[in-house]
């Protein structure tokens, strides 16, 4: 049976072998094979070919076959055609004989020996290629050893042509490959010139170069006017591939200066395009020979890292300072050209050479940061909620609570008896949402210091969870006002100390208060009844009744209830109702409305009955028509789900505007929007705003149209046009037919989560081995009529959001103290890269 | 027998009292489950063949030392947290029925508990039949019946009793005993003399190696030449196993004893194999069963082989004053009738009934078992055999029957999904039915369409998780959570060492490796189906889940430290919710709100709401300096100059929501190589 098995395998292993031979096969083999015959007589005249030859079976040359094998198809892109001789046994002619098969190698140009190779000369690709094309190339590439022989070359060639000077610490290797591979496309064009001698290389070079690395210099003979002068020479600074020679010869082939006559914007160059700045030199008419000067000096400073371009300025409306005088444009895309006012020329190479070395440190810093990433399997464990952190480092502060009373399970309920009104904060001591409404509690408490019949109070969640469940506290943080022997009101406010603060002002009276007189009626739409109301603004609203409506009025009632606390409701239904509402022309049943004190007073007729259109009623008439939007009340104004026409002021609103803009807004026809201004001053977060619409704080006043709920387009009202009613009216018109184009679309991406989590499912896999096998019997994945095969097999495992974290690193340090000090710095390490996340 | 005791029941079925529920046994499992039926408004009885409950505890521990502790103080107020350290009170509403008012010895006295229940009983007005002994339970099938048949009971004085469902809450009483020749010597545990002065200077064999065996050498280890102890099995270590019913550390003198060379001794052997038999001078000497069996006629002791006679250093060649028998209870299966199949289970838990994991009789539909007798579920891992466990198991059971009997759904809170991080930091932070059972009781969290809120049900069976729509009346077809605590899988054991240095995990991301109790939370994209259940890993609870969380093991089982405990937490739900749960302050959802068209759950169900968090001053400072919020009044002295639009970490914080990936970079790398 085993036999058998083996057998069979090997067989398997045979078909499997020839399987993947057949492609190969059939393709046009880059290594040819033929007998001497057949290789002699083809040969074609001019056509290059590398032979070796070979009696069959040899295993000693089998590294330099697959050396050869592989550089085949790179030397048939040079056209030069590899071939493997199979000498025939008996066969013992000149490249045949023993000693020569397999240990050399030869190239033929037609059917002229050039060359022979020693096999061990030609250990891999590179030398291969490099000492193939060196031969091929000998004319185009010149060795020299000294530097005499590299001067009468540049000499012989001043005023013609260019020189490109290689040194290479050796041949046959990538860079020497590199240098050959180069002079094969460009040795026509330049002279090529080649050593290995370090002496020529510290020759040629006045700071001591570092003669184990190959360098490459270009030497401008072309254009060099004097026979006693040496050529100019560049050198490269970027390691010898053939792409950075390619690039370099590419730049010293661009002209010197390009004078450019248009938009600065659209001009490209070959050293844009490879990535590098462009300077322009900011020219007038006047100037212009001192400028090119200037130009080509600099020119030169910057040769192979920048470009530089003369600019024209009398040809070219340019909106920039007239003392601007050199303009930089970098390669990436989107970023303005920055106009710059210099003294001399070292500035500007100061400047260019600045910016690359930034970025080169920027670029060595990203590289460390993922190095240190992956040694450190990442911040993961780095806190990036806002809330949690802030509450982290506030934990040692010791919170002023001796105004708040802490109740416990045996004291709550007397407590609630002792006082007319009982505020509880219901919160938990680890729970950071809660903790951060502690502390704006507290100020809270500072607030109302003093203030009679409110008495303080909170409740620990995590300590006393009977006394939250028997409230129906389900989650903290939750305030409520407890009346003393009756109901109690939830807040459903926003955590912030002058909310807070106002309903618990609010909870004072009844909602909705029963206003006896006229007097009262009048003195509470003023904002002055009643007394402990007087300092804080809110709008008043009245509800006037006449006695027979009753309906209406326990509605108004029920919503009292329901807004009590956040909105400020009275009601007067005596016999004078009717004259009351007929003062600000309407009837009762009415609402009269003061949206701030001393204001006018708005009649509003009461056309709903049930209590929650009521509600709804009330909370859409307190919002105003041309609010100042502030963190506070953004919610209120999104609920109309309608599009924002905001106005981004820095600090107060222009008389103007605002007359502009209320006038807008009272259009009825117009409440398809929300017209809305935002202070920038009192509203800082709004240059955030600001920020993601424009990439930058635009210049203010501005006024901005957001489809908040529909595309979230953004679209910015021309500066050039006065900000009228009728110009904001036309304009609106236009983006809402779509004929504006938006500054931007608001991103609709989904909230992710931040980072992934641990993956211990996977960890665990690797050292239970059985949890995976459970789930090849998954059901799901096999279903029940196929009998449950070989377990491990189906792995397939549903998408992973975690990340791969590999399971070596057991054995952390335990619970024993000894562990912790190294523990707690390196945590003290991670905690520096907070301001990363 | 059978015939005789059925045509009683024909005959006094004109007499039938009928209840919704009858409990058997007024212990602490009775009493509990009854707790719950008076709570609920239920018609049921508990019968109970004493005169008081808790008729076991009037007589046992014999030595009278309960070994449950009463812990009073933990330095914490949380009452929940507290009855994690309590492990006698039963579960009630009535703050004065906390064990604790009835004892102040951290291992009380037997007496104590009894007084306790009977307080129990009587304060909360249980409807206890007492001196009732059931003593025949039949089936009356009847299809109009809640379970197909009706179970009838009869008393000792052929009274009847009929009930739709039946809660069994006997316990285990019945003596396990072995029979060997000269077993008839043997004194049983019940009875023998707890009085140290009878055992001075007497040699005595003690068979048996639990607590109480060791309860009862520990009362004359001072008086006695010496005690051995024979047991089929080693001793098992409760500080070992983290099983409360192996041997606690309170009884273990013998150990010492024998360990300090004191002449007690410690041996293993099968008791099948024993035999004793009695010299003329009343001395019992240990011999072998094959030994008397060779024996033709019962002539005298001389003439029995006894082991030293061919191995002259037999370890009990020694003759004994007294063997002692202490090897614990079996359920008292005489009672039922065969159409019950009330069955022995199989192996060691051959002295309990089997139950399925809701504890549900695998043979009658209706019948469930509670208590110790219960505890076939979790026997050697959890708690569920002592009070501390079966007092949350019980109230699963009767959640179960609330469901089944009375349309109840189990009873559960939705939150918004904001509150998911915290409802499980909450839980697993005091919920005291997770801690004690251990593996066996898990909440369970069913998240609701869209994944914008969730429902949360505390401690379901986890045994039965494949059935929870059906025992529950709650639908799971979001998927769910399911946390749990759970020990180290290779970490407790008889033969372990769990002081090793380094035992314990301290940091969060080798979680997974904690030893010691600590929360795991499972994820599963739908319900496990009965056969995954069947197919889960040995020693897990639950079966392969799509993800899995351990929250680390910490020292004070205090799990709330935000950036060991709750943050990686909340990112494990982030990426099974596949959302974003960081909380945000007003100001941030201020400007997500203008700029972005989709807002986090946080600012979603939060600020949207007019709820937002605005913060004090301090607290955005914070957050500004730890890079998390942009301040932008800083930027506003720099004037217009155009700020560096890469360098603000709100962009950042805008930016981070996408998930990191690695570039592929370093493949393509090792390619070009």
């Amino acid at each position: 049976m085993p036999a058998q098995k083996v057998q069979w395998i090997s067989s398997c292993f045979f078909l499997l072998f020839w399987a993947s031979c057949i492609p190969r096969l059939g393709s046009t083999r880059l290594l040819q094979e033929l007998s001497p015959q057949e290789y002699f007589s083809s040969l074609e005249a001019g056509r290059a070919s590398l032979a070796y030859f070979s009696h069959h079976v040899s295993s000693v040359a089998q590294p330099f076959l697959e050396e050869i094998e592989n550089s085949a198809e790179v030397l048939q892109d040079y056209g030069i055609s590899v071939v493997k001789v199979n000498c025939p046994k008996e066969d013992a002619s000149r490249y045949c004989r023993k000693e020569n098969a397999l240990r050399k190698a030869y190239l033929f140009r037609g059917n002229v020996l050039l060359r022979e190779f020693p096999t061990d000369a030609l250990f891999d690709v590179n030398s291969i290629i490099g000492n193939v094309l060196f031969a091929l190339l000998f004319n185009e590439v010149k060795y020299v050893e000294t530097l005499a022989e590299l001067q009468n070359i540049e000499d012989s060639l001043k005023g013609k042509s260019n020189v490109v000077f290689a040194y290479v610490p050796a041949t046959g290797t990538a860079e020497h490959r590199a240098v050959m591979e180069a002079a094969f496309v460009y040795g026509t064009v330049h002279q090529f010139v080649l050593t290995t001698e370090p002496m020529l290389l510290k020759a040629t070079s006045s700071d001591g170069p570092d003669v184990s690395s190959a360098q490459l210099m270009f030497c401008h003979c072309q254009q060099s006017p004097e026979l006693s002068q040496p050529c100019r020479r560049t050198p490269m600074g970027q390691p010898l591939t053939l792409l950075n020679i390619h690039r370099h010869l590419k730049l010293m082939g661009a002209p010197l200066v390009t004078e450019v006559a248009e938009d600065p914007e659209k001009v490209s160059t070959v050293h844009l395009q490879l990535g590098l700045p462009l300077v322009f030199i900011l020219s007038q008419k006047e100037t212009y020979e001192a400028d090119r000067r200037t130009a080509e000096f600099v020119a030169w400073q910057l040769l192979g890292k920048a470009g530089v371009a003369l600019l024209s300025r009398d040809l070219l409306d340019l909106k920039v300072l007239l003392r601007s005088n050199v303009a930089l444009k970098t390669p990436d895309e989107g970023v303005p050209i920055k106009y710059l006012i210099l003294e001399d020329t070292d500035e500007i190479i100061n400047l260019v050479e600045e910016k690359s070395k930034v970025e080169q440190i920027q670029e060595e810093e990203e590289e460390e940061e993922e190095e240190e990433d992956e040694k450190e399997n990442n911040s993961q464990d780095i806190q990036d909620d806002q809330v949690v952190e802030a509450v982290a480092r506030d934990k040692k502060r010791e919170l002023p609570l001796e105004q708040i009373r802490a109740l416990e399970e045996e004291t709550f309920h007397p407590t609630l008896l002792e006082t007319a009104r009982t505020v509880v904060l219901f919160y938990a001591s680890w729970e950071a949402v809660s903790l951060a409404v502690l502390r704006t509690y507290t100020e809270v408490a500072e607030h109302l210091k003093g203030t009679q019949g409110v008495l303080l109070s909170r409740v620990n969640c995590w300590d006393w969870p009977g006394v939250c469940t028997k409230e129906n506290i389900t989650q903290v943080p939750a305030l409520r006002i407890y009346e003393k022997g009756e109901r109690s009101v939830m807040y459903h406010g926003m955590w912030g100390a002058a909310e807070l603060t106002s309903f618990i002002m609010l909870s004072q009276v009844s909602c909705p208060l029963k206003l006896a007189t006229i007097d009262e009626a009048e003195g509470y739409l003023r904002g002055e009844f009643p007394s402990q109301l007087s300092s804080f603004h809110h709008p008043s609203l009245l509800g006037v009744f006449s006695r027979a409506t009753s309906e209406a009025r326990e509605a108004f009632e029920e919503a009292g209830n329901i807004l009590s606390g956040h909105v400020r409701m009275g009601m007067y239904f005596e016999d004078d109702a009717l004259a009351l509402s007929h003062k600000y022309s309407v009837s009762p049943p009415a609402l009269l409305l003061a949206r701030s004190r001393g204001g006018s007073v708005e009649g509003i007729t009461l056309s709903k009955q049930s209590t929650r259109d009521m509600v709804q009623m009330i909370r859409y008439e307190l919002l105003d028509l041309f609010p100042e939007i502030i963190v506070q009340n953004l919610p209120s104004y999104l609920q109309l789900r309608k599009p924002f026409l905001i106005f981004f002021s820095d600090g107060d609103i222009g008389q103007v505007e605002s007359k502009e803009m209320l006038n807008l807004a009272k259009k009825k026809t117009q409440q398809a929007f929300v017209a809305c201004w935002l202070n920038l001053k009192k509203t800082p977060v709004g240059r955030g705003v600001l920020k993601v619409y424009f990439g930058t704080v635009p210049s203010l006043p501005l006024l901005v149209w957001v489809n908040l709920h529909a595309g979230g387009q953004v679209f910015r009202f021309p500066s050039e046009q006065s900000l009228t009613e009728m110009n904001i009216l036309s304009w609106v018109e236009k983006v809402k037919a779509g004929l504006e184009i938006p500054s931007r679309t608001l991103s609709e991406e989904d909230w992710k989560p931040p980072l992934p989590a641990y993956d211990f499912l996977q960890m665990m896999e690797m050292t239970m081995p059985e949890l995976s096998l459970r789930v090849s019997q998954h059901p799901k994945e096999m279903p029940a009529q196929h009998p449950p095969q070989s377990p491990g097999g189906d792995t397939a495992i549903q998408e992973k959001p975690f990340q791969d974290i590999k399971a070596e690193k057991v054995g952390s340090p335990g619970r024993d103290l000894r562990g912790t000090a190294p523990r707690l710095a390196a945590r003290e390490k991670q905690g520096k890269r907070h301001s990363e996340l | 027998l059978g015939l005789a005791l059925c045509s009683l029941c024909v005959a006094s079925s004109a007499t039938l009292l009928y209840h919704d529920y009858c409990i058997i046994g007024a212990g602490p499992a009775g009493l509990q489950a009854a707790y719950f039926l008076q709570q609920a408004n239920r018609d049921y009885v508990v019968f109970e063949r004493s005169h008081a409950p808790g008729s076991f505890f009037a007589l046992y521990p014999r030595h009278r030392k309960l070994i449950s502790i009463n812990k009073w103080h933990t330095g914490k107020s949380n009452s929940e947290f507290n009855l994690r350290h309590d492990w006698n009170s039963l579960l009630s509403h009535d703050r004065r029925l906390l064990f604790r008012h009835y004892s102040r010895d951290f291992f009380p006295n037997a007496d104590a508990m009894v007084r306790y229940l009977e307080e129990f009983a009587s304060l909360l007005k249980l409807r206890v039949q007492y001196n009732t002994a059931i003593i025949h339970v039949t089936l009356e099938r009847d299809e109009r019946a809640w379970n197909g048949h009706y179970f009838l009971l009869t008393d000792q004085d052929r009274q009847n009793y009929k009930c739709s469902s039946l809660l069994v809450a006997t316990g285990t009483w019945v003596p396990n005993v072995v029979n060997f020749p000269g077993s008839e010597y043997v004194e049983g545990y019940e009875t023998v003399s707890i009085n140290p002065e009878d055992f001075a200077g007497q040699t005595v064999l003690i068979l048996g190696r639990g607590n109480s065996a060791f309860e009862t050498a520990e009362n004359i280890l001072g008086v006695t030449n010496f005690i051995h102890m024979v047991s089929r099995s080693r001793v098992r270590l409760s500080w070992a196993t983290h099983y409360v019913g192996d041997l606690r550390a309170i009884n273990n003198g013998l150990l010492d004893t024998y360990q300090l060379k004191s002449l007690d001794g410690l041996l293993e052997g099968d008791l099948e194999d024993l035999a004793i038999v009695k010299d003329k001078k009343g001395k019992l000497h240990i011999t072998l069963r094959f030994y008397l069996e060779d024996r033709n006629s019962s002539t005298g002791i001389d003439s029995i082989t006894l082991p030293q006679d061919e191995l002259d250093n037999f370890a009990t060649r020694a003759p004994y004053d007294r063997v002692i028998r202490c090897l614990g209870w079996k359920f008292d299966f005489s009672i039922y009738n065969r159409s019950l199949r009330m069955m022995p289970g199989k192996g060691n838990i051959k002295k309990y009934p089997q139950i399925k994991p809701s504890y549900e009789s695998r043979g009658t539909r209706g019948l469930f078992v509670l208590g110790t007798a219960s505890h076939s579920v979790d026997f050697r891992k959890s708690a569920g055999g002592f009070i501390h466990g079966f007092r949350y198991t019980t109230r699963a059971v009767h959640r179960l029957l609330e469901n089944r009997h009375h349309g109840v759904p189990w009873p559960s809170t939705v939150y918004p999904v904001t509150q998911l991080t915290n409802s499980i930091i909450k839980r697993v932070n005091e919920a005291s039915g997770l801690y004690q059972m251990f593996g066996v009781l898990a909440d369970i969290i069913l998240l609701r369409e869209n994944g914008t809120s969730f429902e949360y049900l505390e401690e379901y069976p986890v045994g039965v998780l494949s059935e929870l729509e059906m025992q529950t009346g709650r639908k799971a077809p979001y998927g769910l959570f399911v946390v749990i605590m759970e020990y180290g899988r290779n970490f407790s054991g008889a033969d372990k060492d769990v002081f090793y240095y380094n035992r314990a995990v301290g940091e969060a991301q080798h979680a997974w490796q904690s030893n010691f109790l600590h929360p795991v939370i499972y994820y599963y994209k739908r319900l496990p189906t009965e056969r995954e259940m069947s197919l889960r890993p040995p020693d897990w609870p639950l079966p392969r889940p799509d993800a899995v969380h351990h929250i680390v093991e910490d020292f004070l089982t205090d799990w709330t430290a935000p950036n060991a405990h709750i943050l990686p937490l909340r990112r494990f739900l982030e990426n099974c919710l596949g959302t974003d749960l960081r909380n945000f302050f007003a100001e941030s959802c201020f400007l997500f709100a203008l700029t972005r068209q989709k807002l986090p759950p946080c600012c979603q169900q939060g600020y949207l709401r007019m709820q937002g968090l605005l913060g004090s001053e301090r607290l955005r400072r914070h957050a500004a300096e730890a890079g998390l919020l942009q301040d932008y009044t800083l930027t506003d002295f720099s004037g217009n100059r155009p700020p560096d639009s890469h360098t603000g970490s709100q962009d950042q914080l805008l930016r981070d929501h996408t998930v990191r990936v690695h570039p592929l970079q370093h493949l393509v790398n090792a390619k070009d190589e």
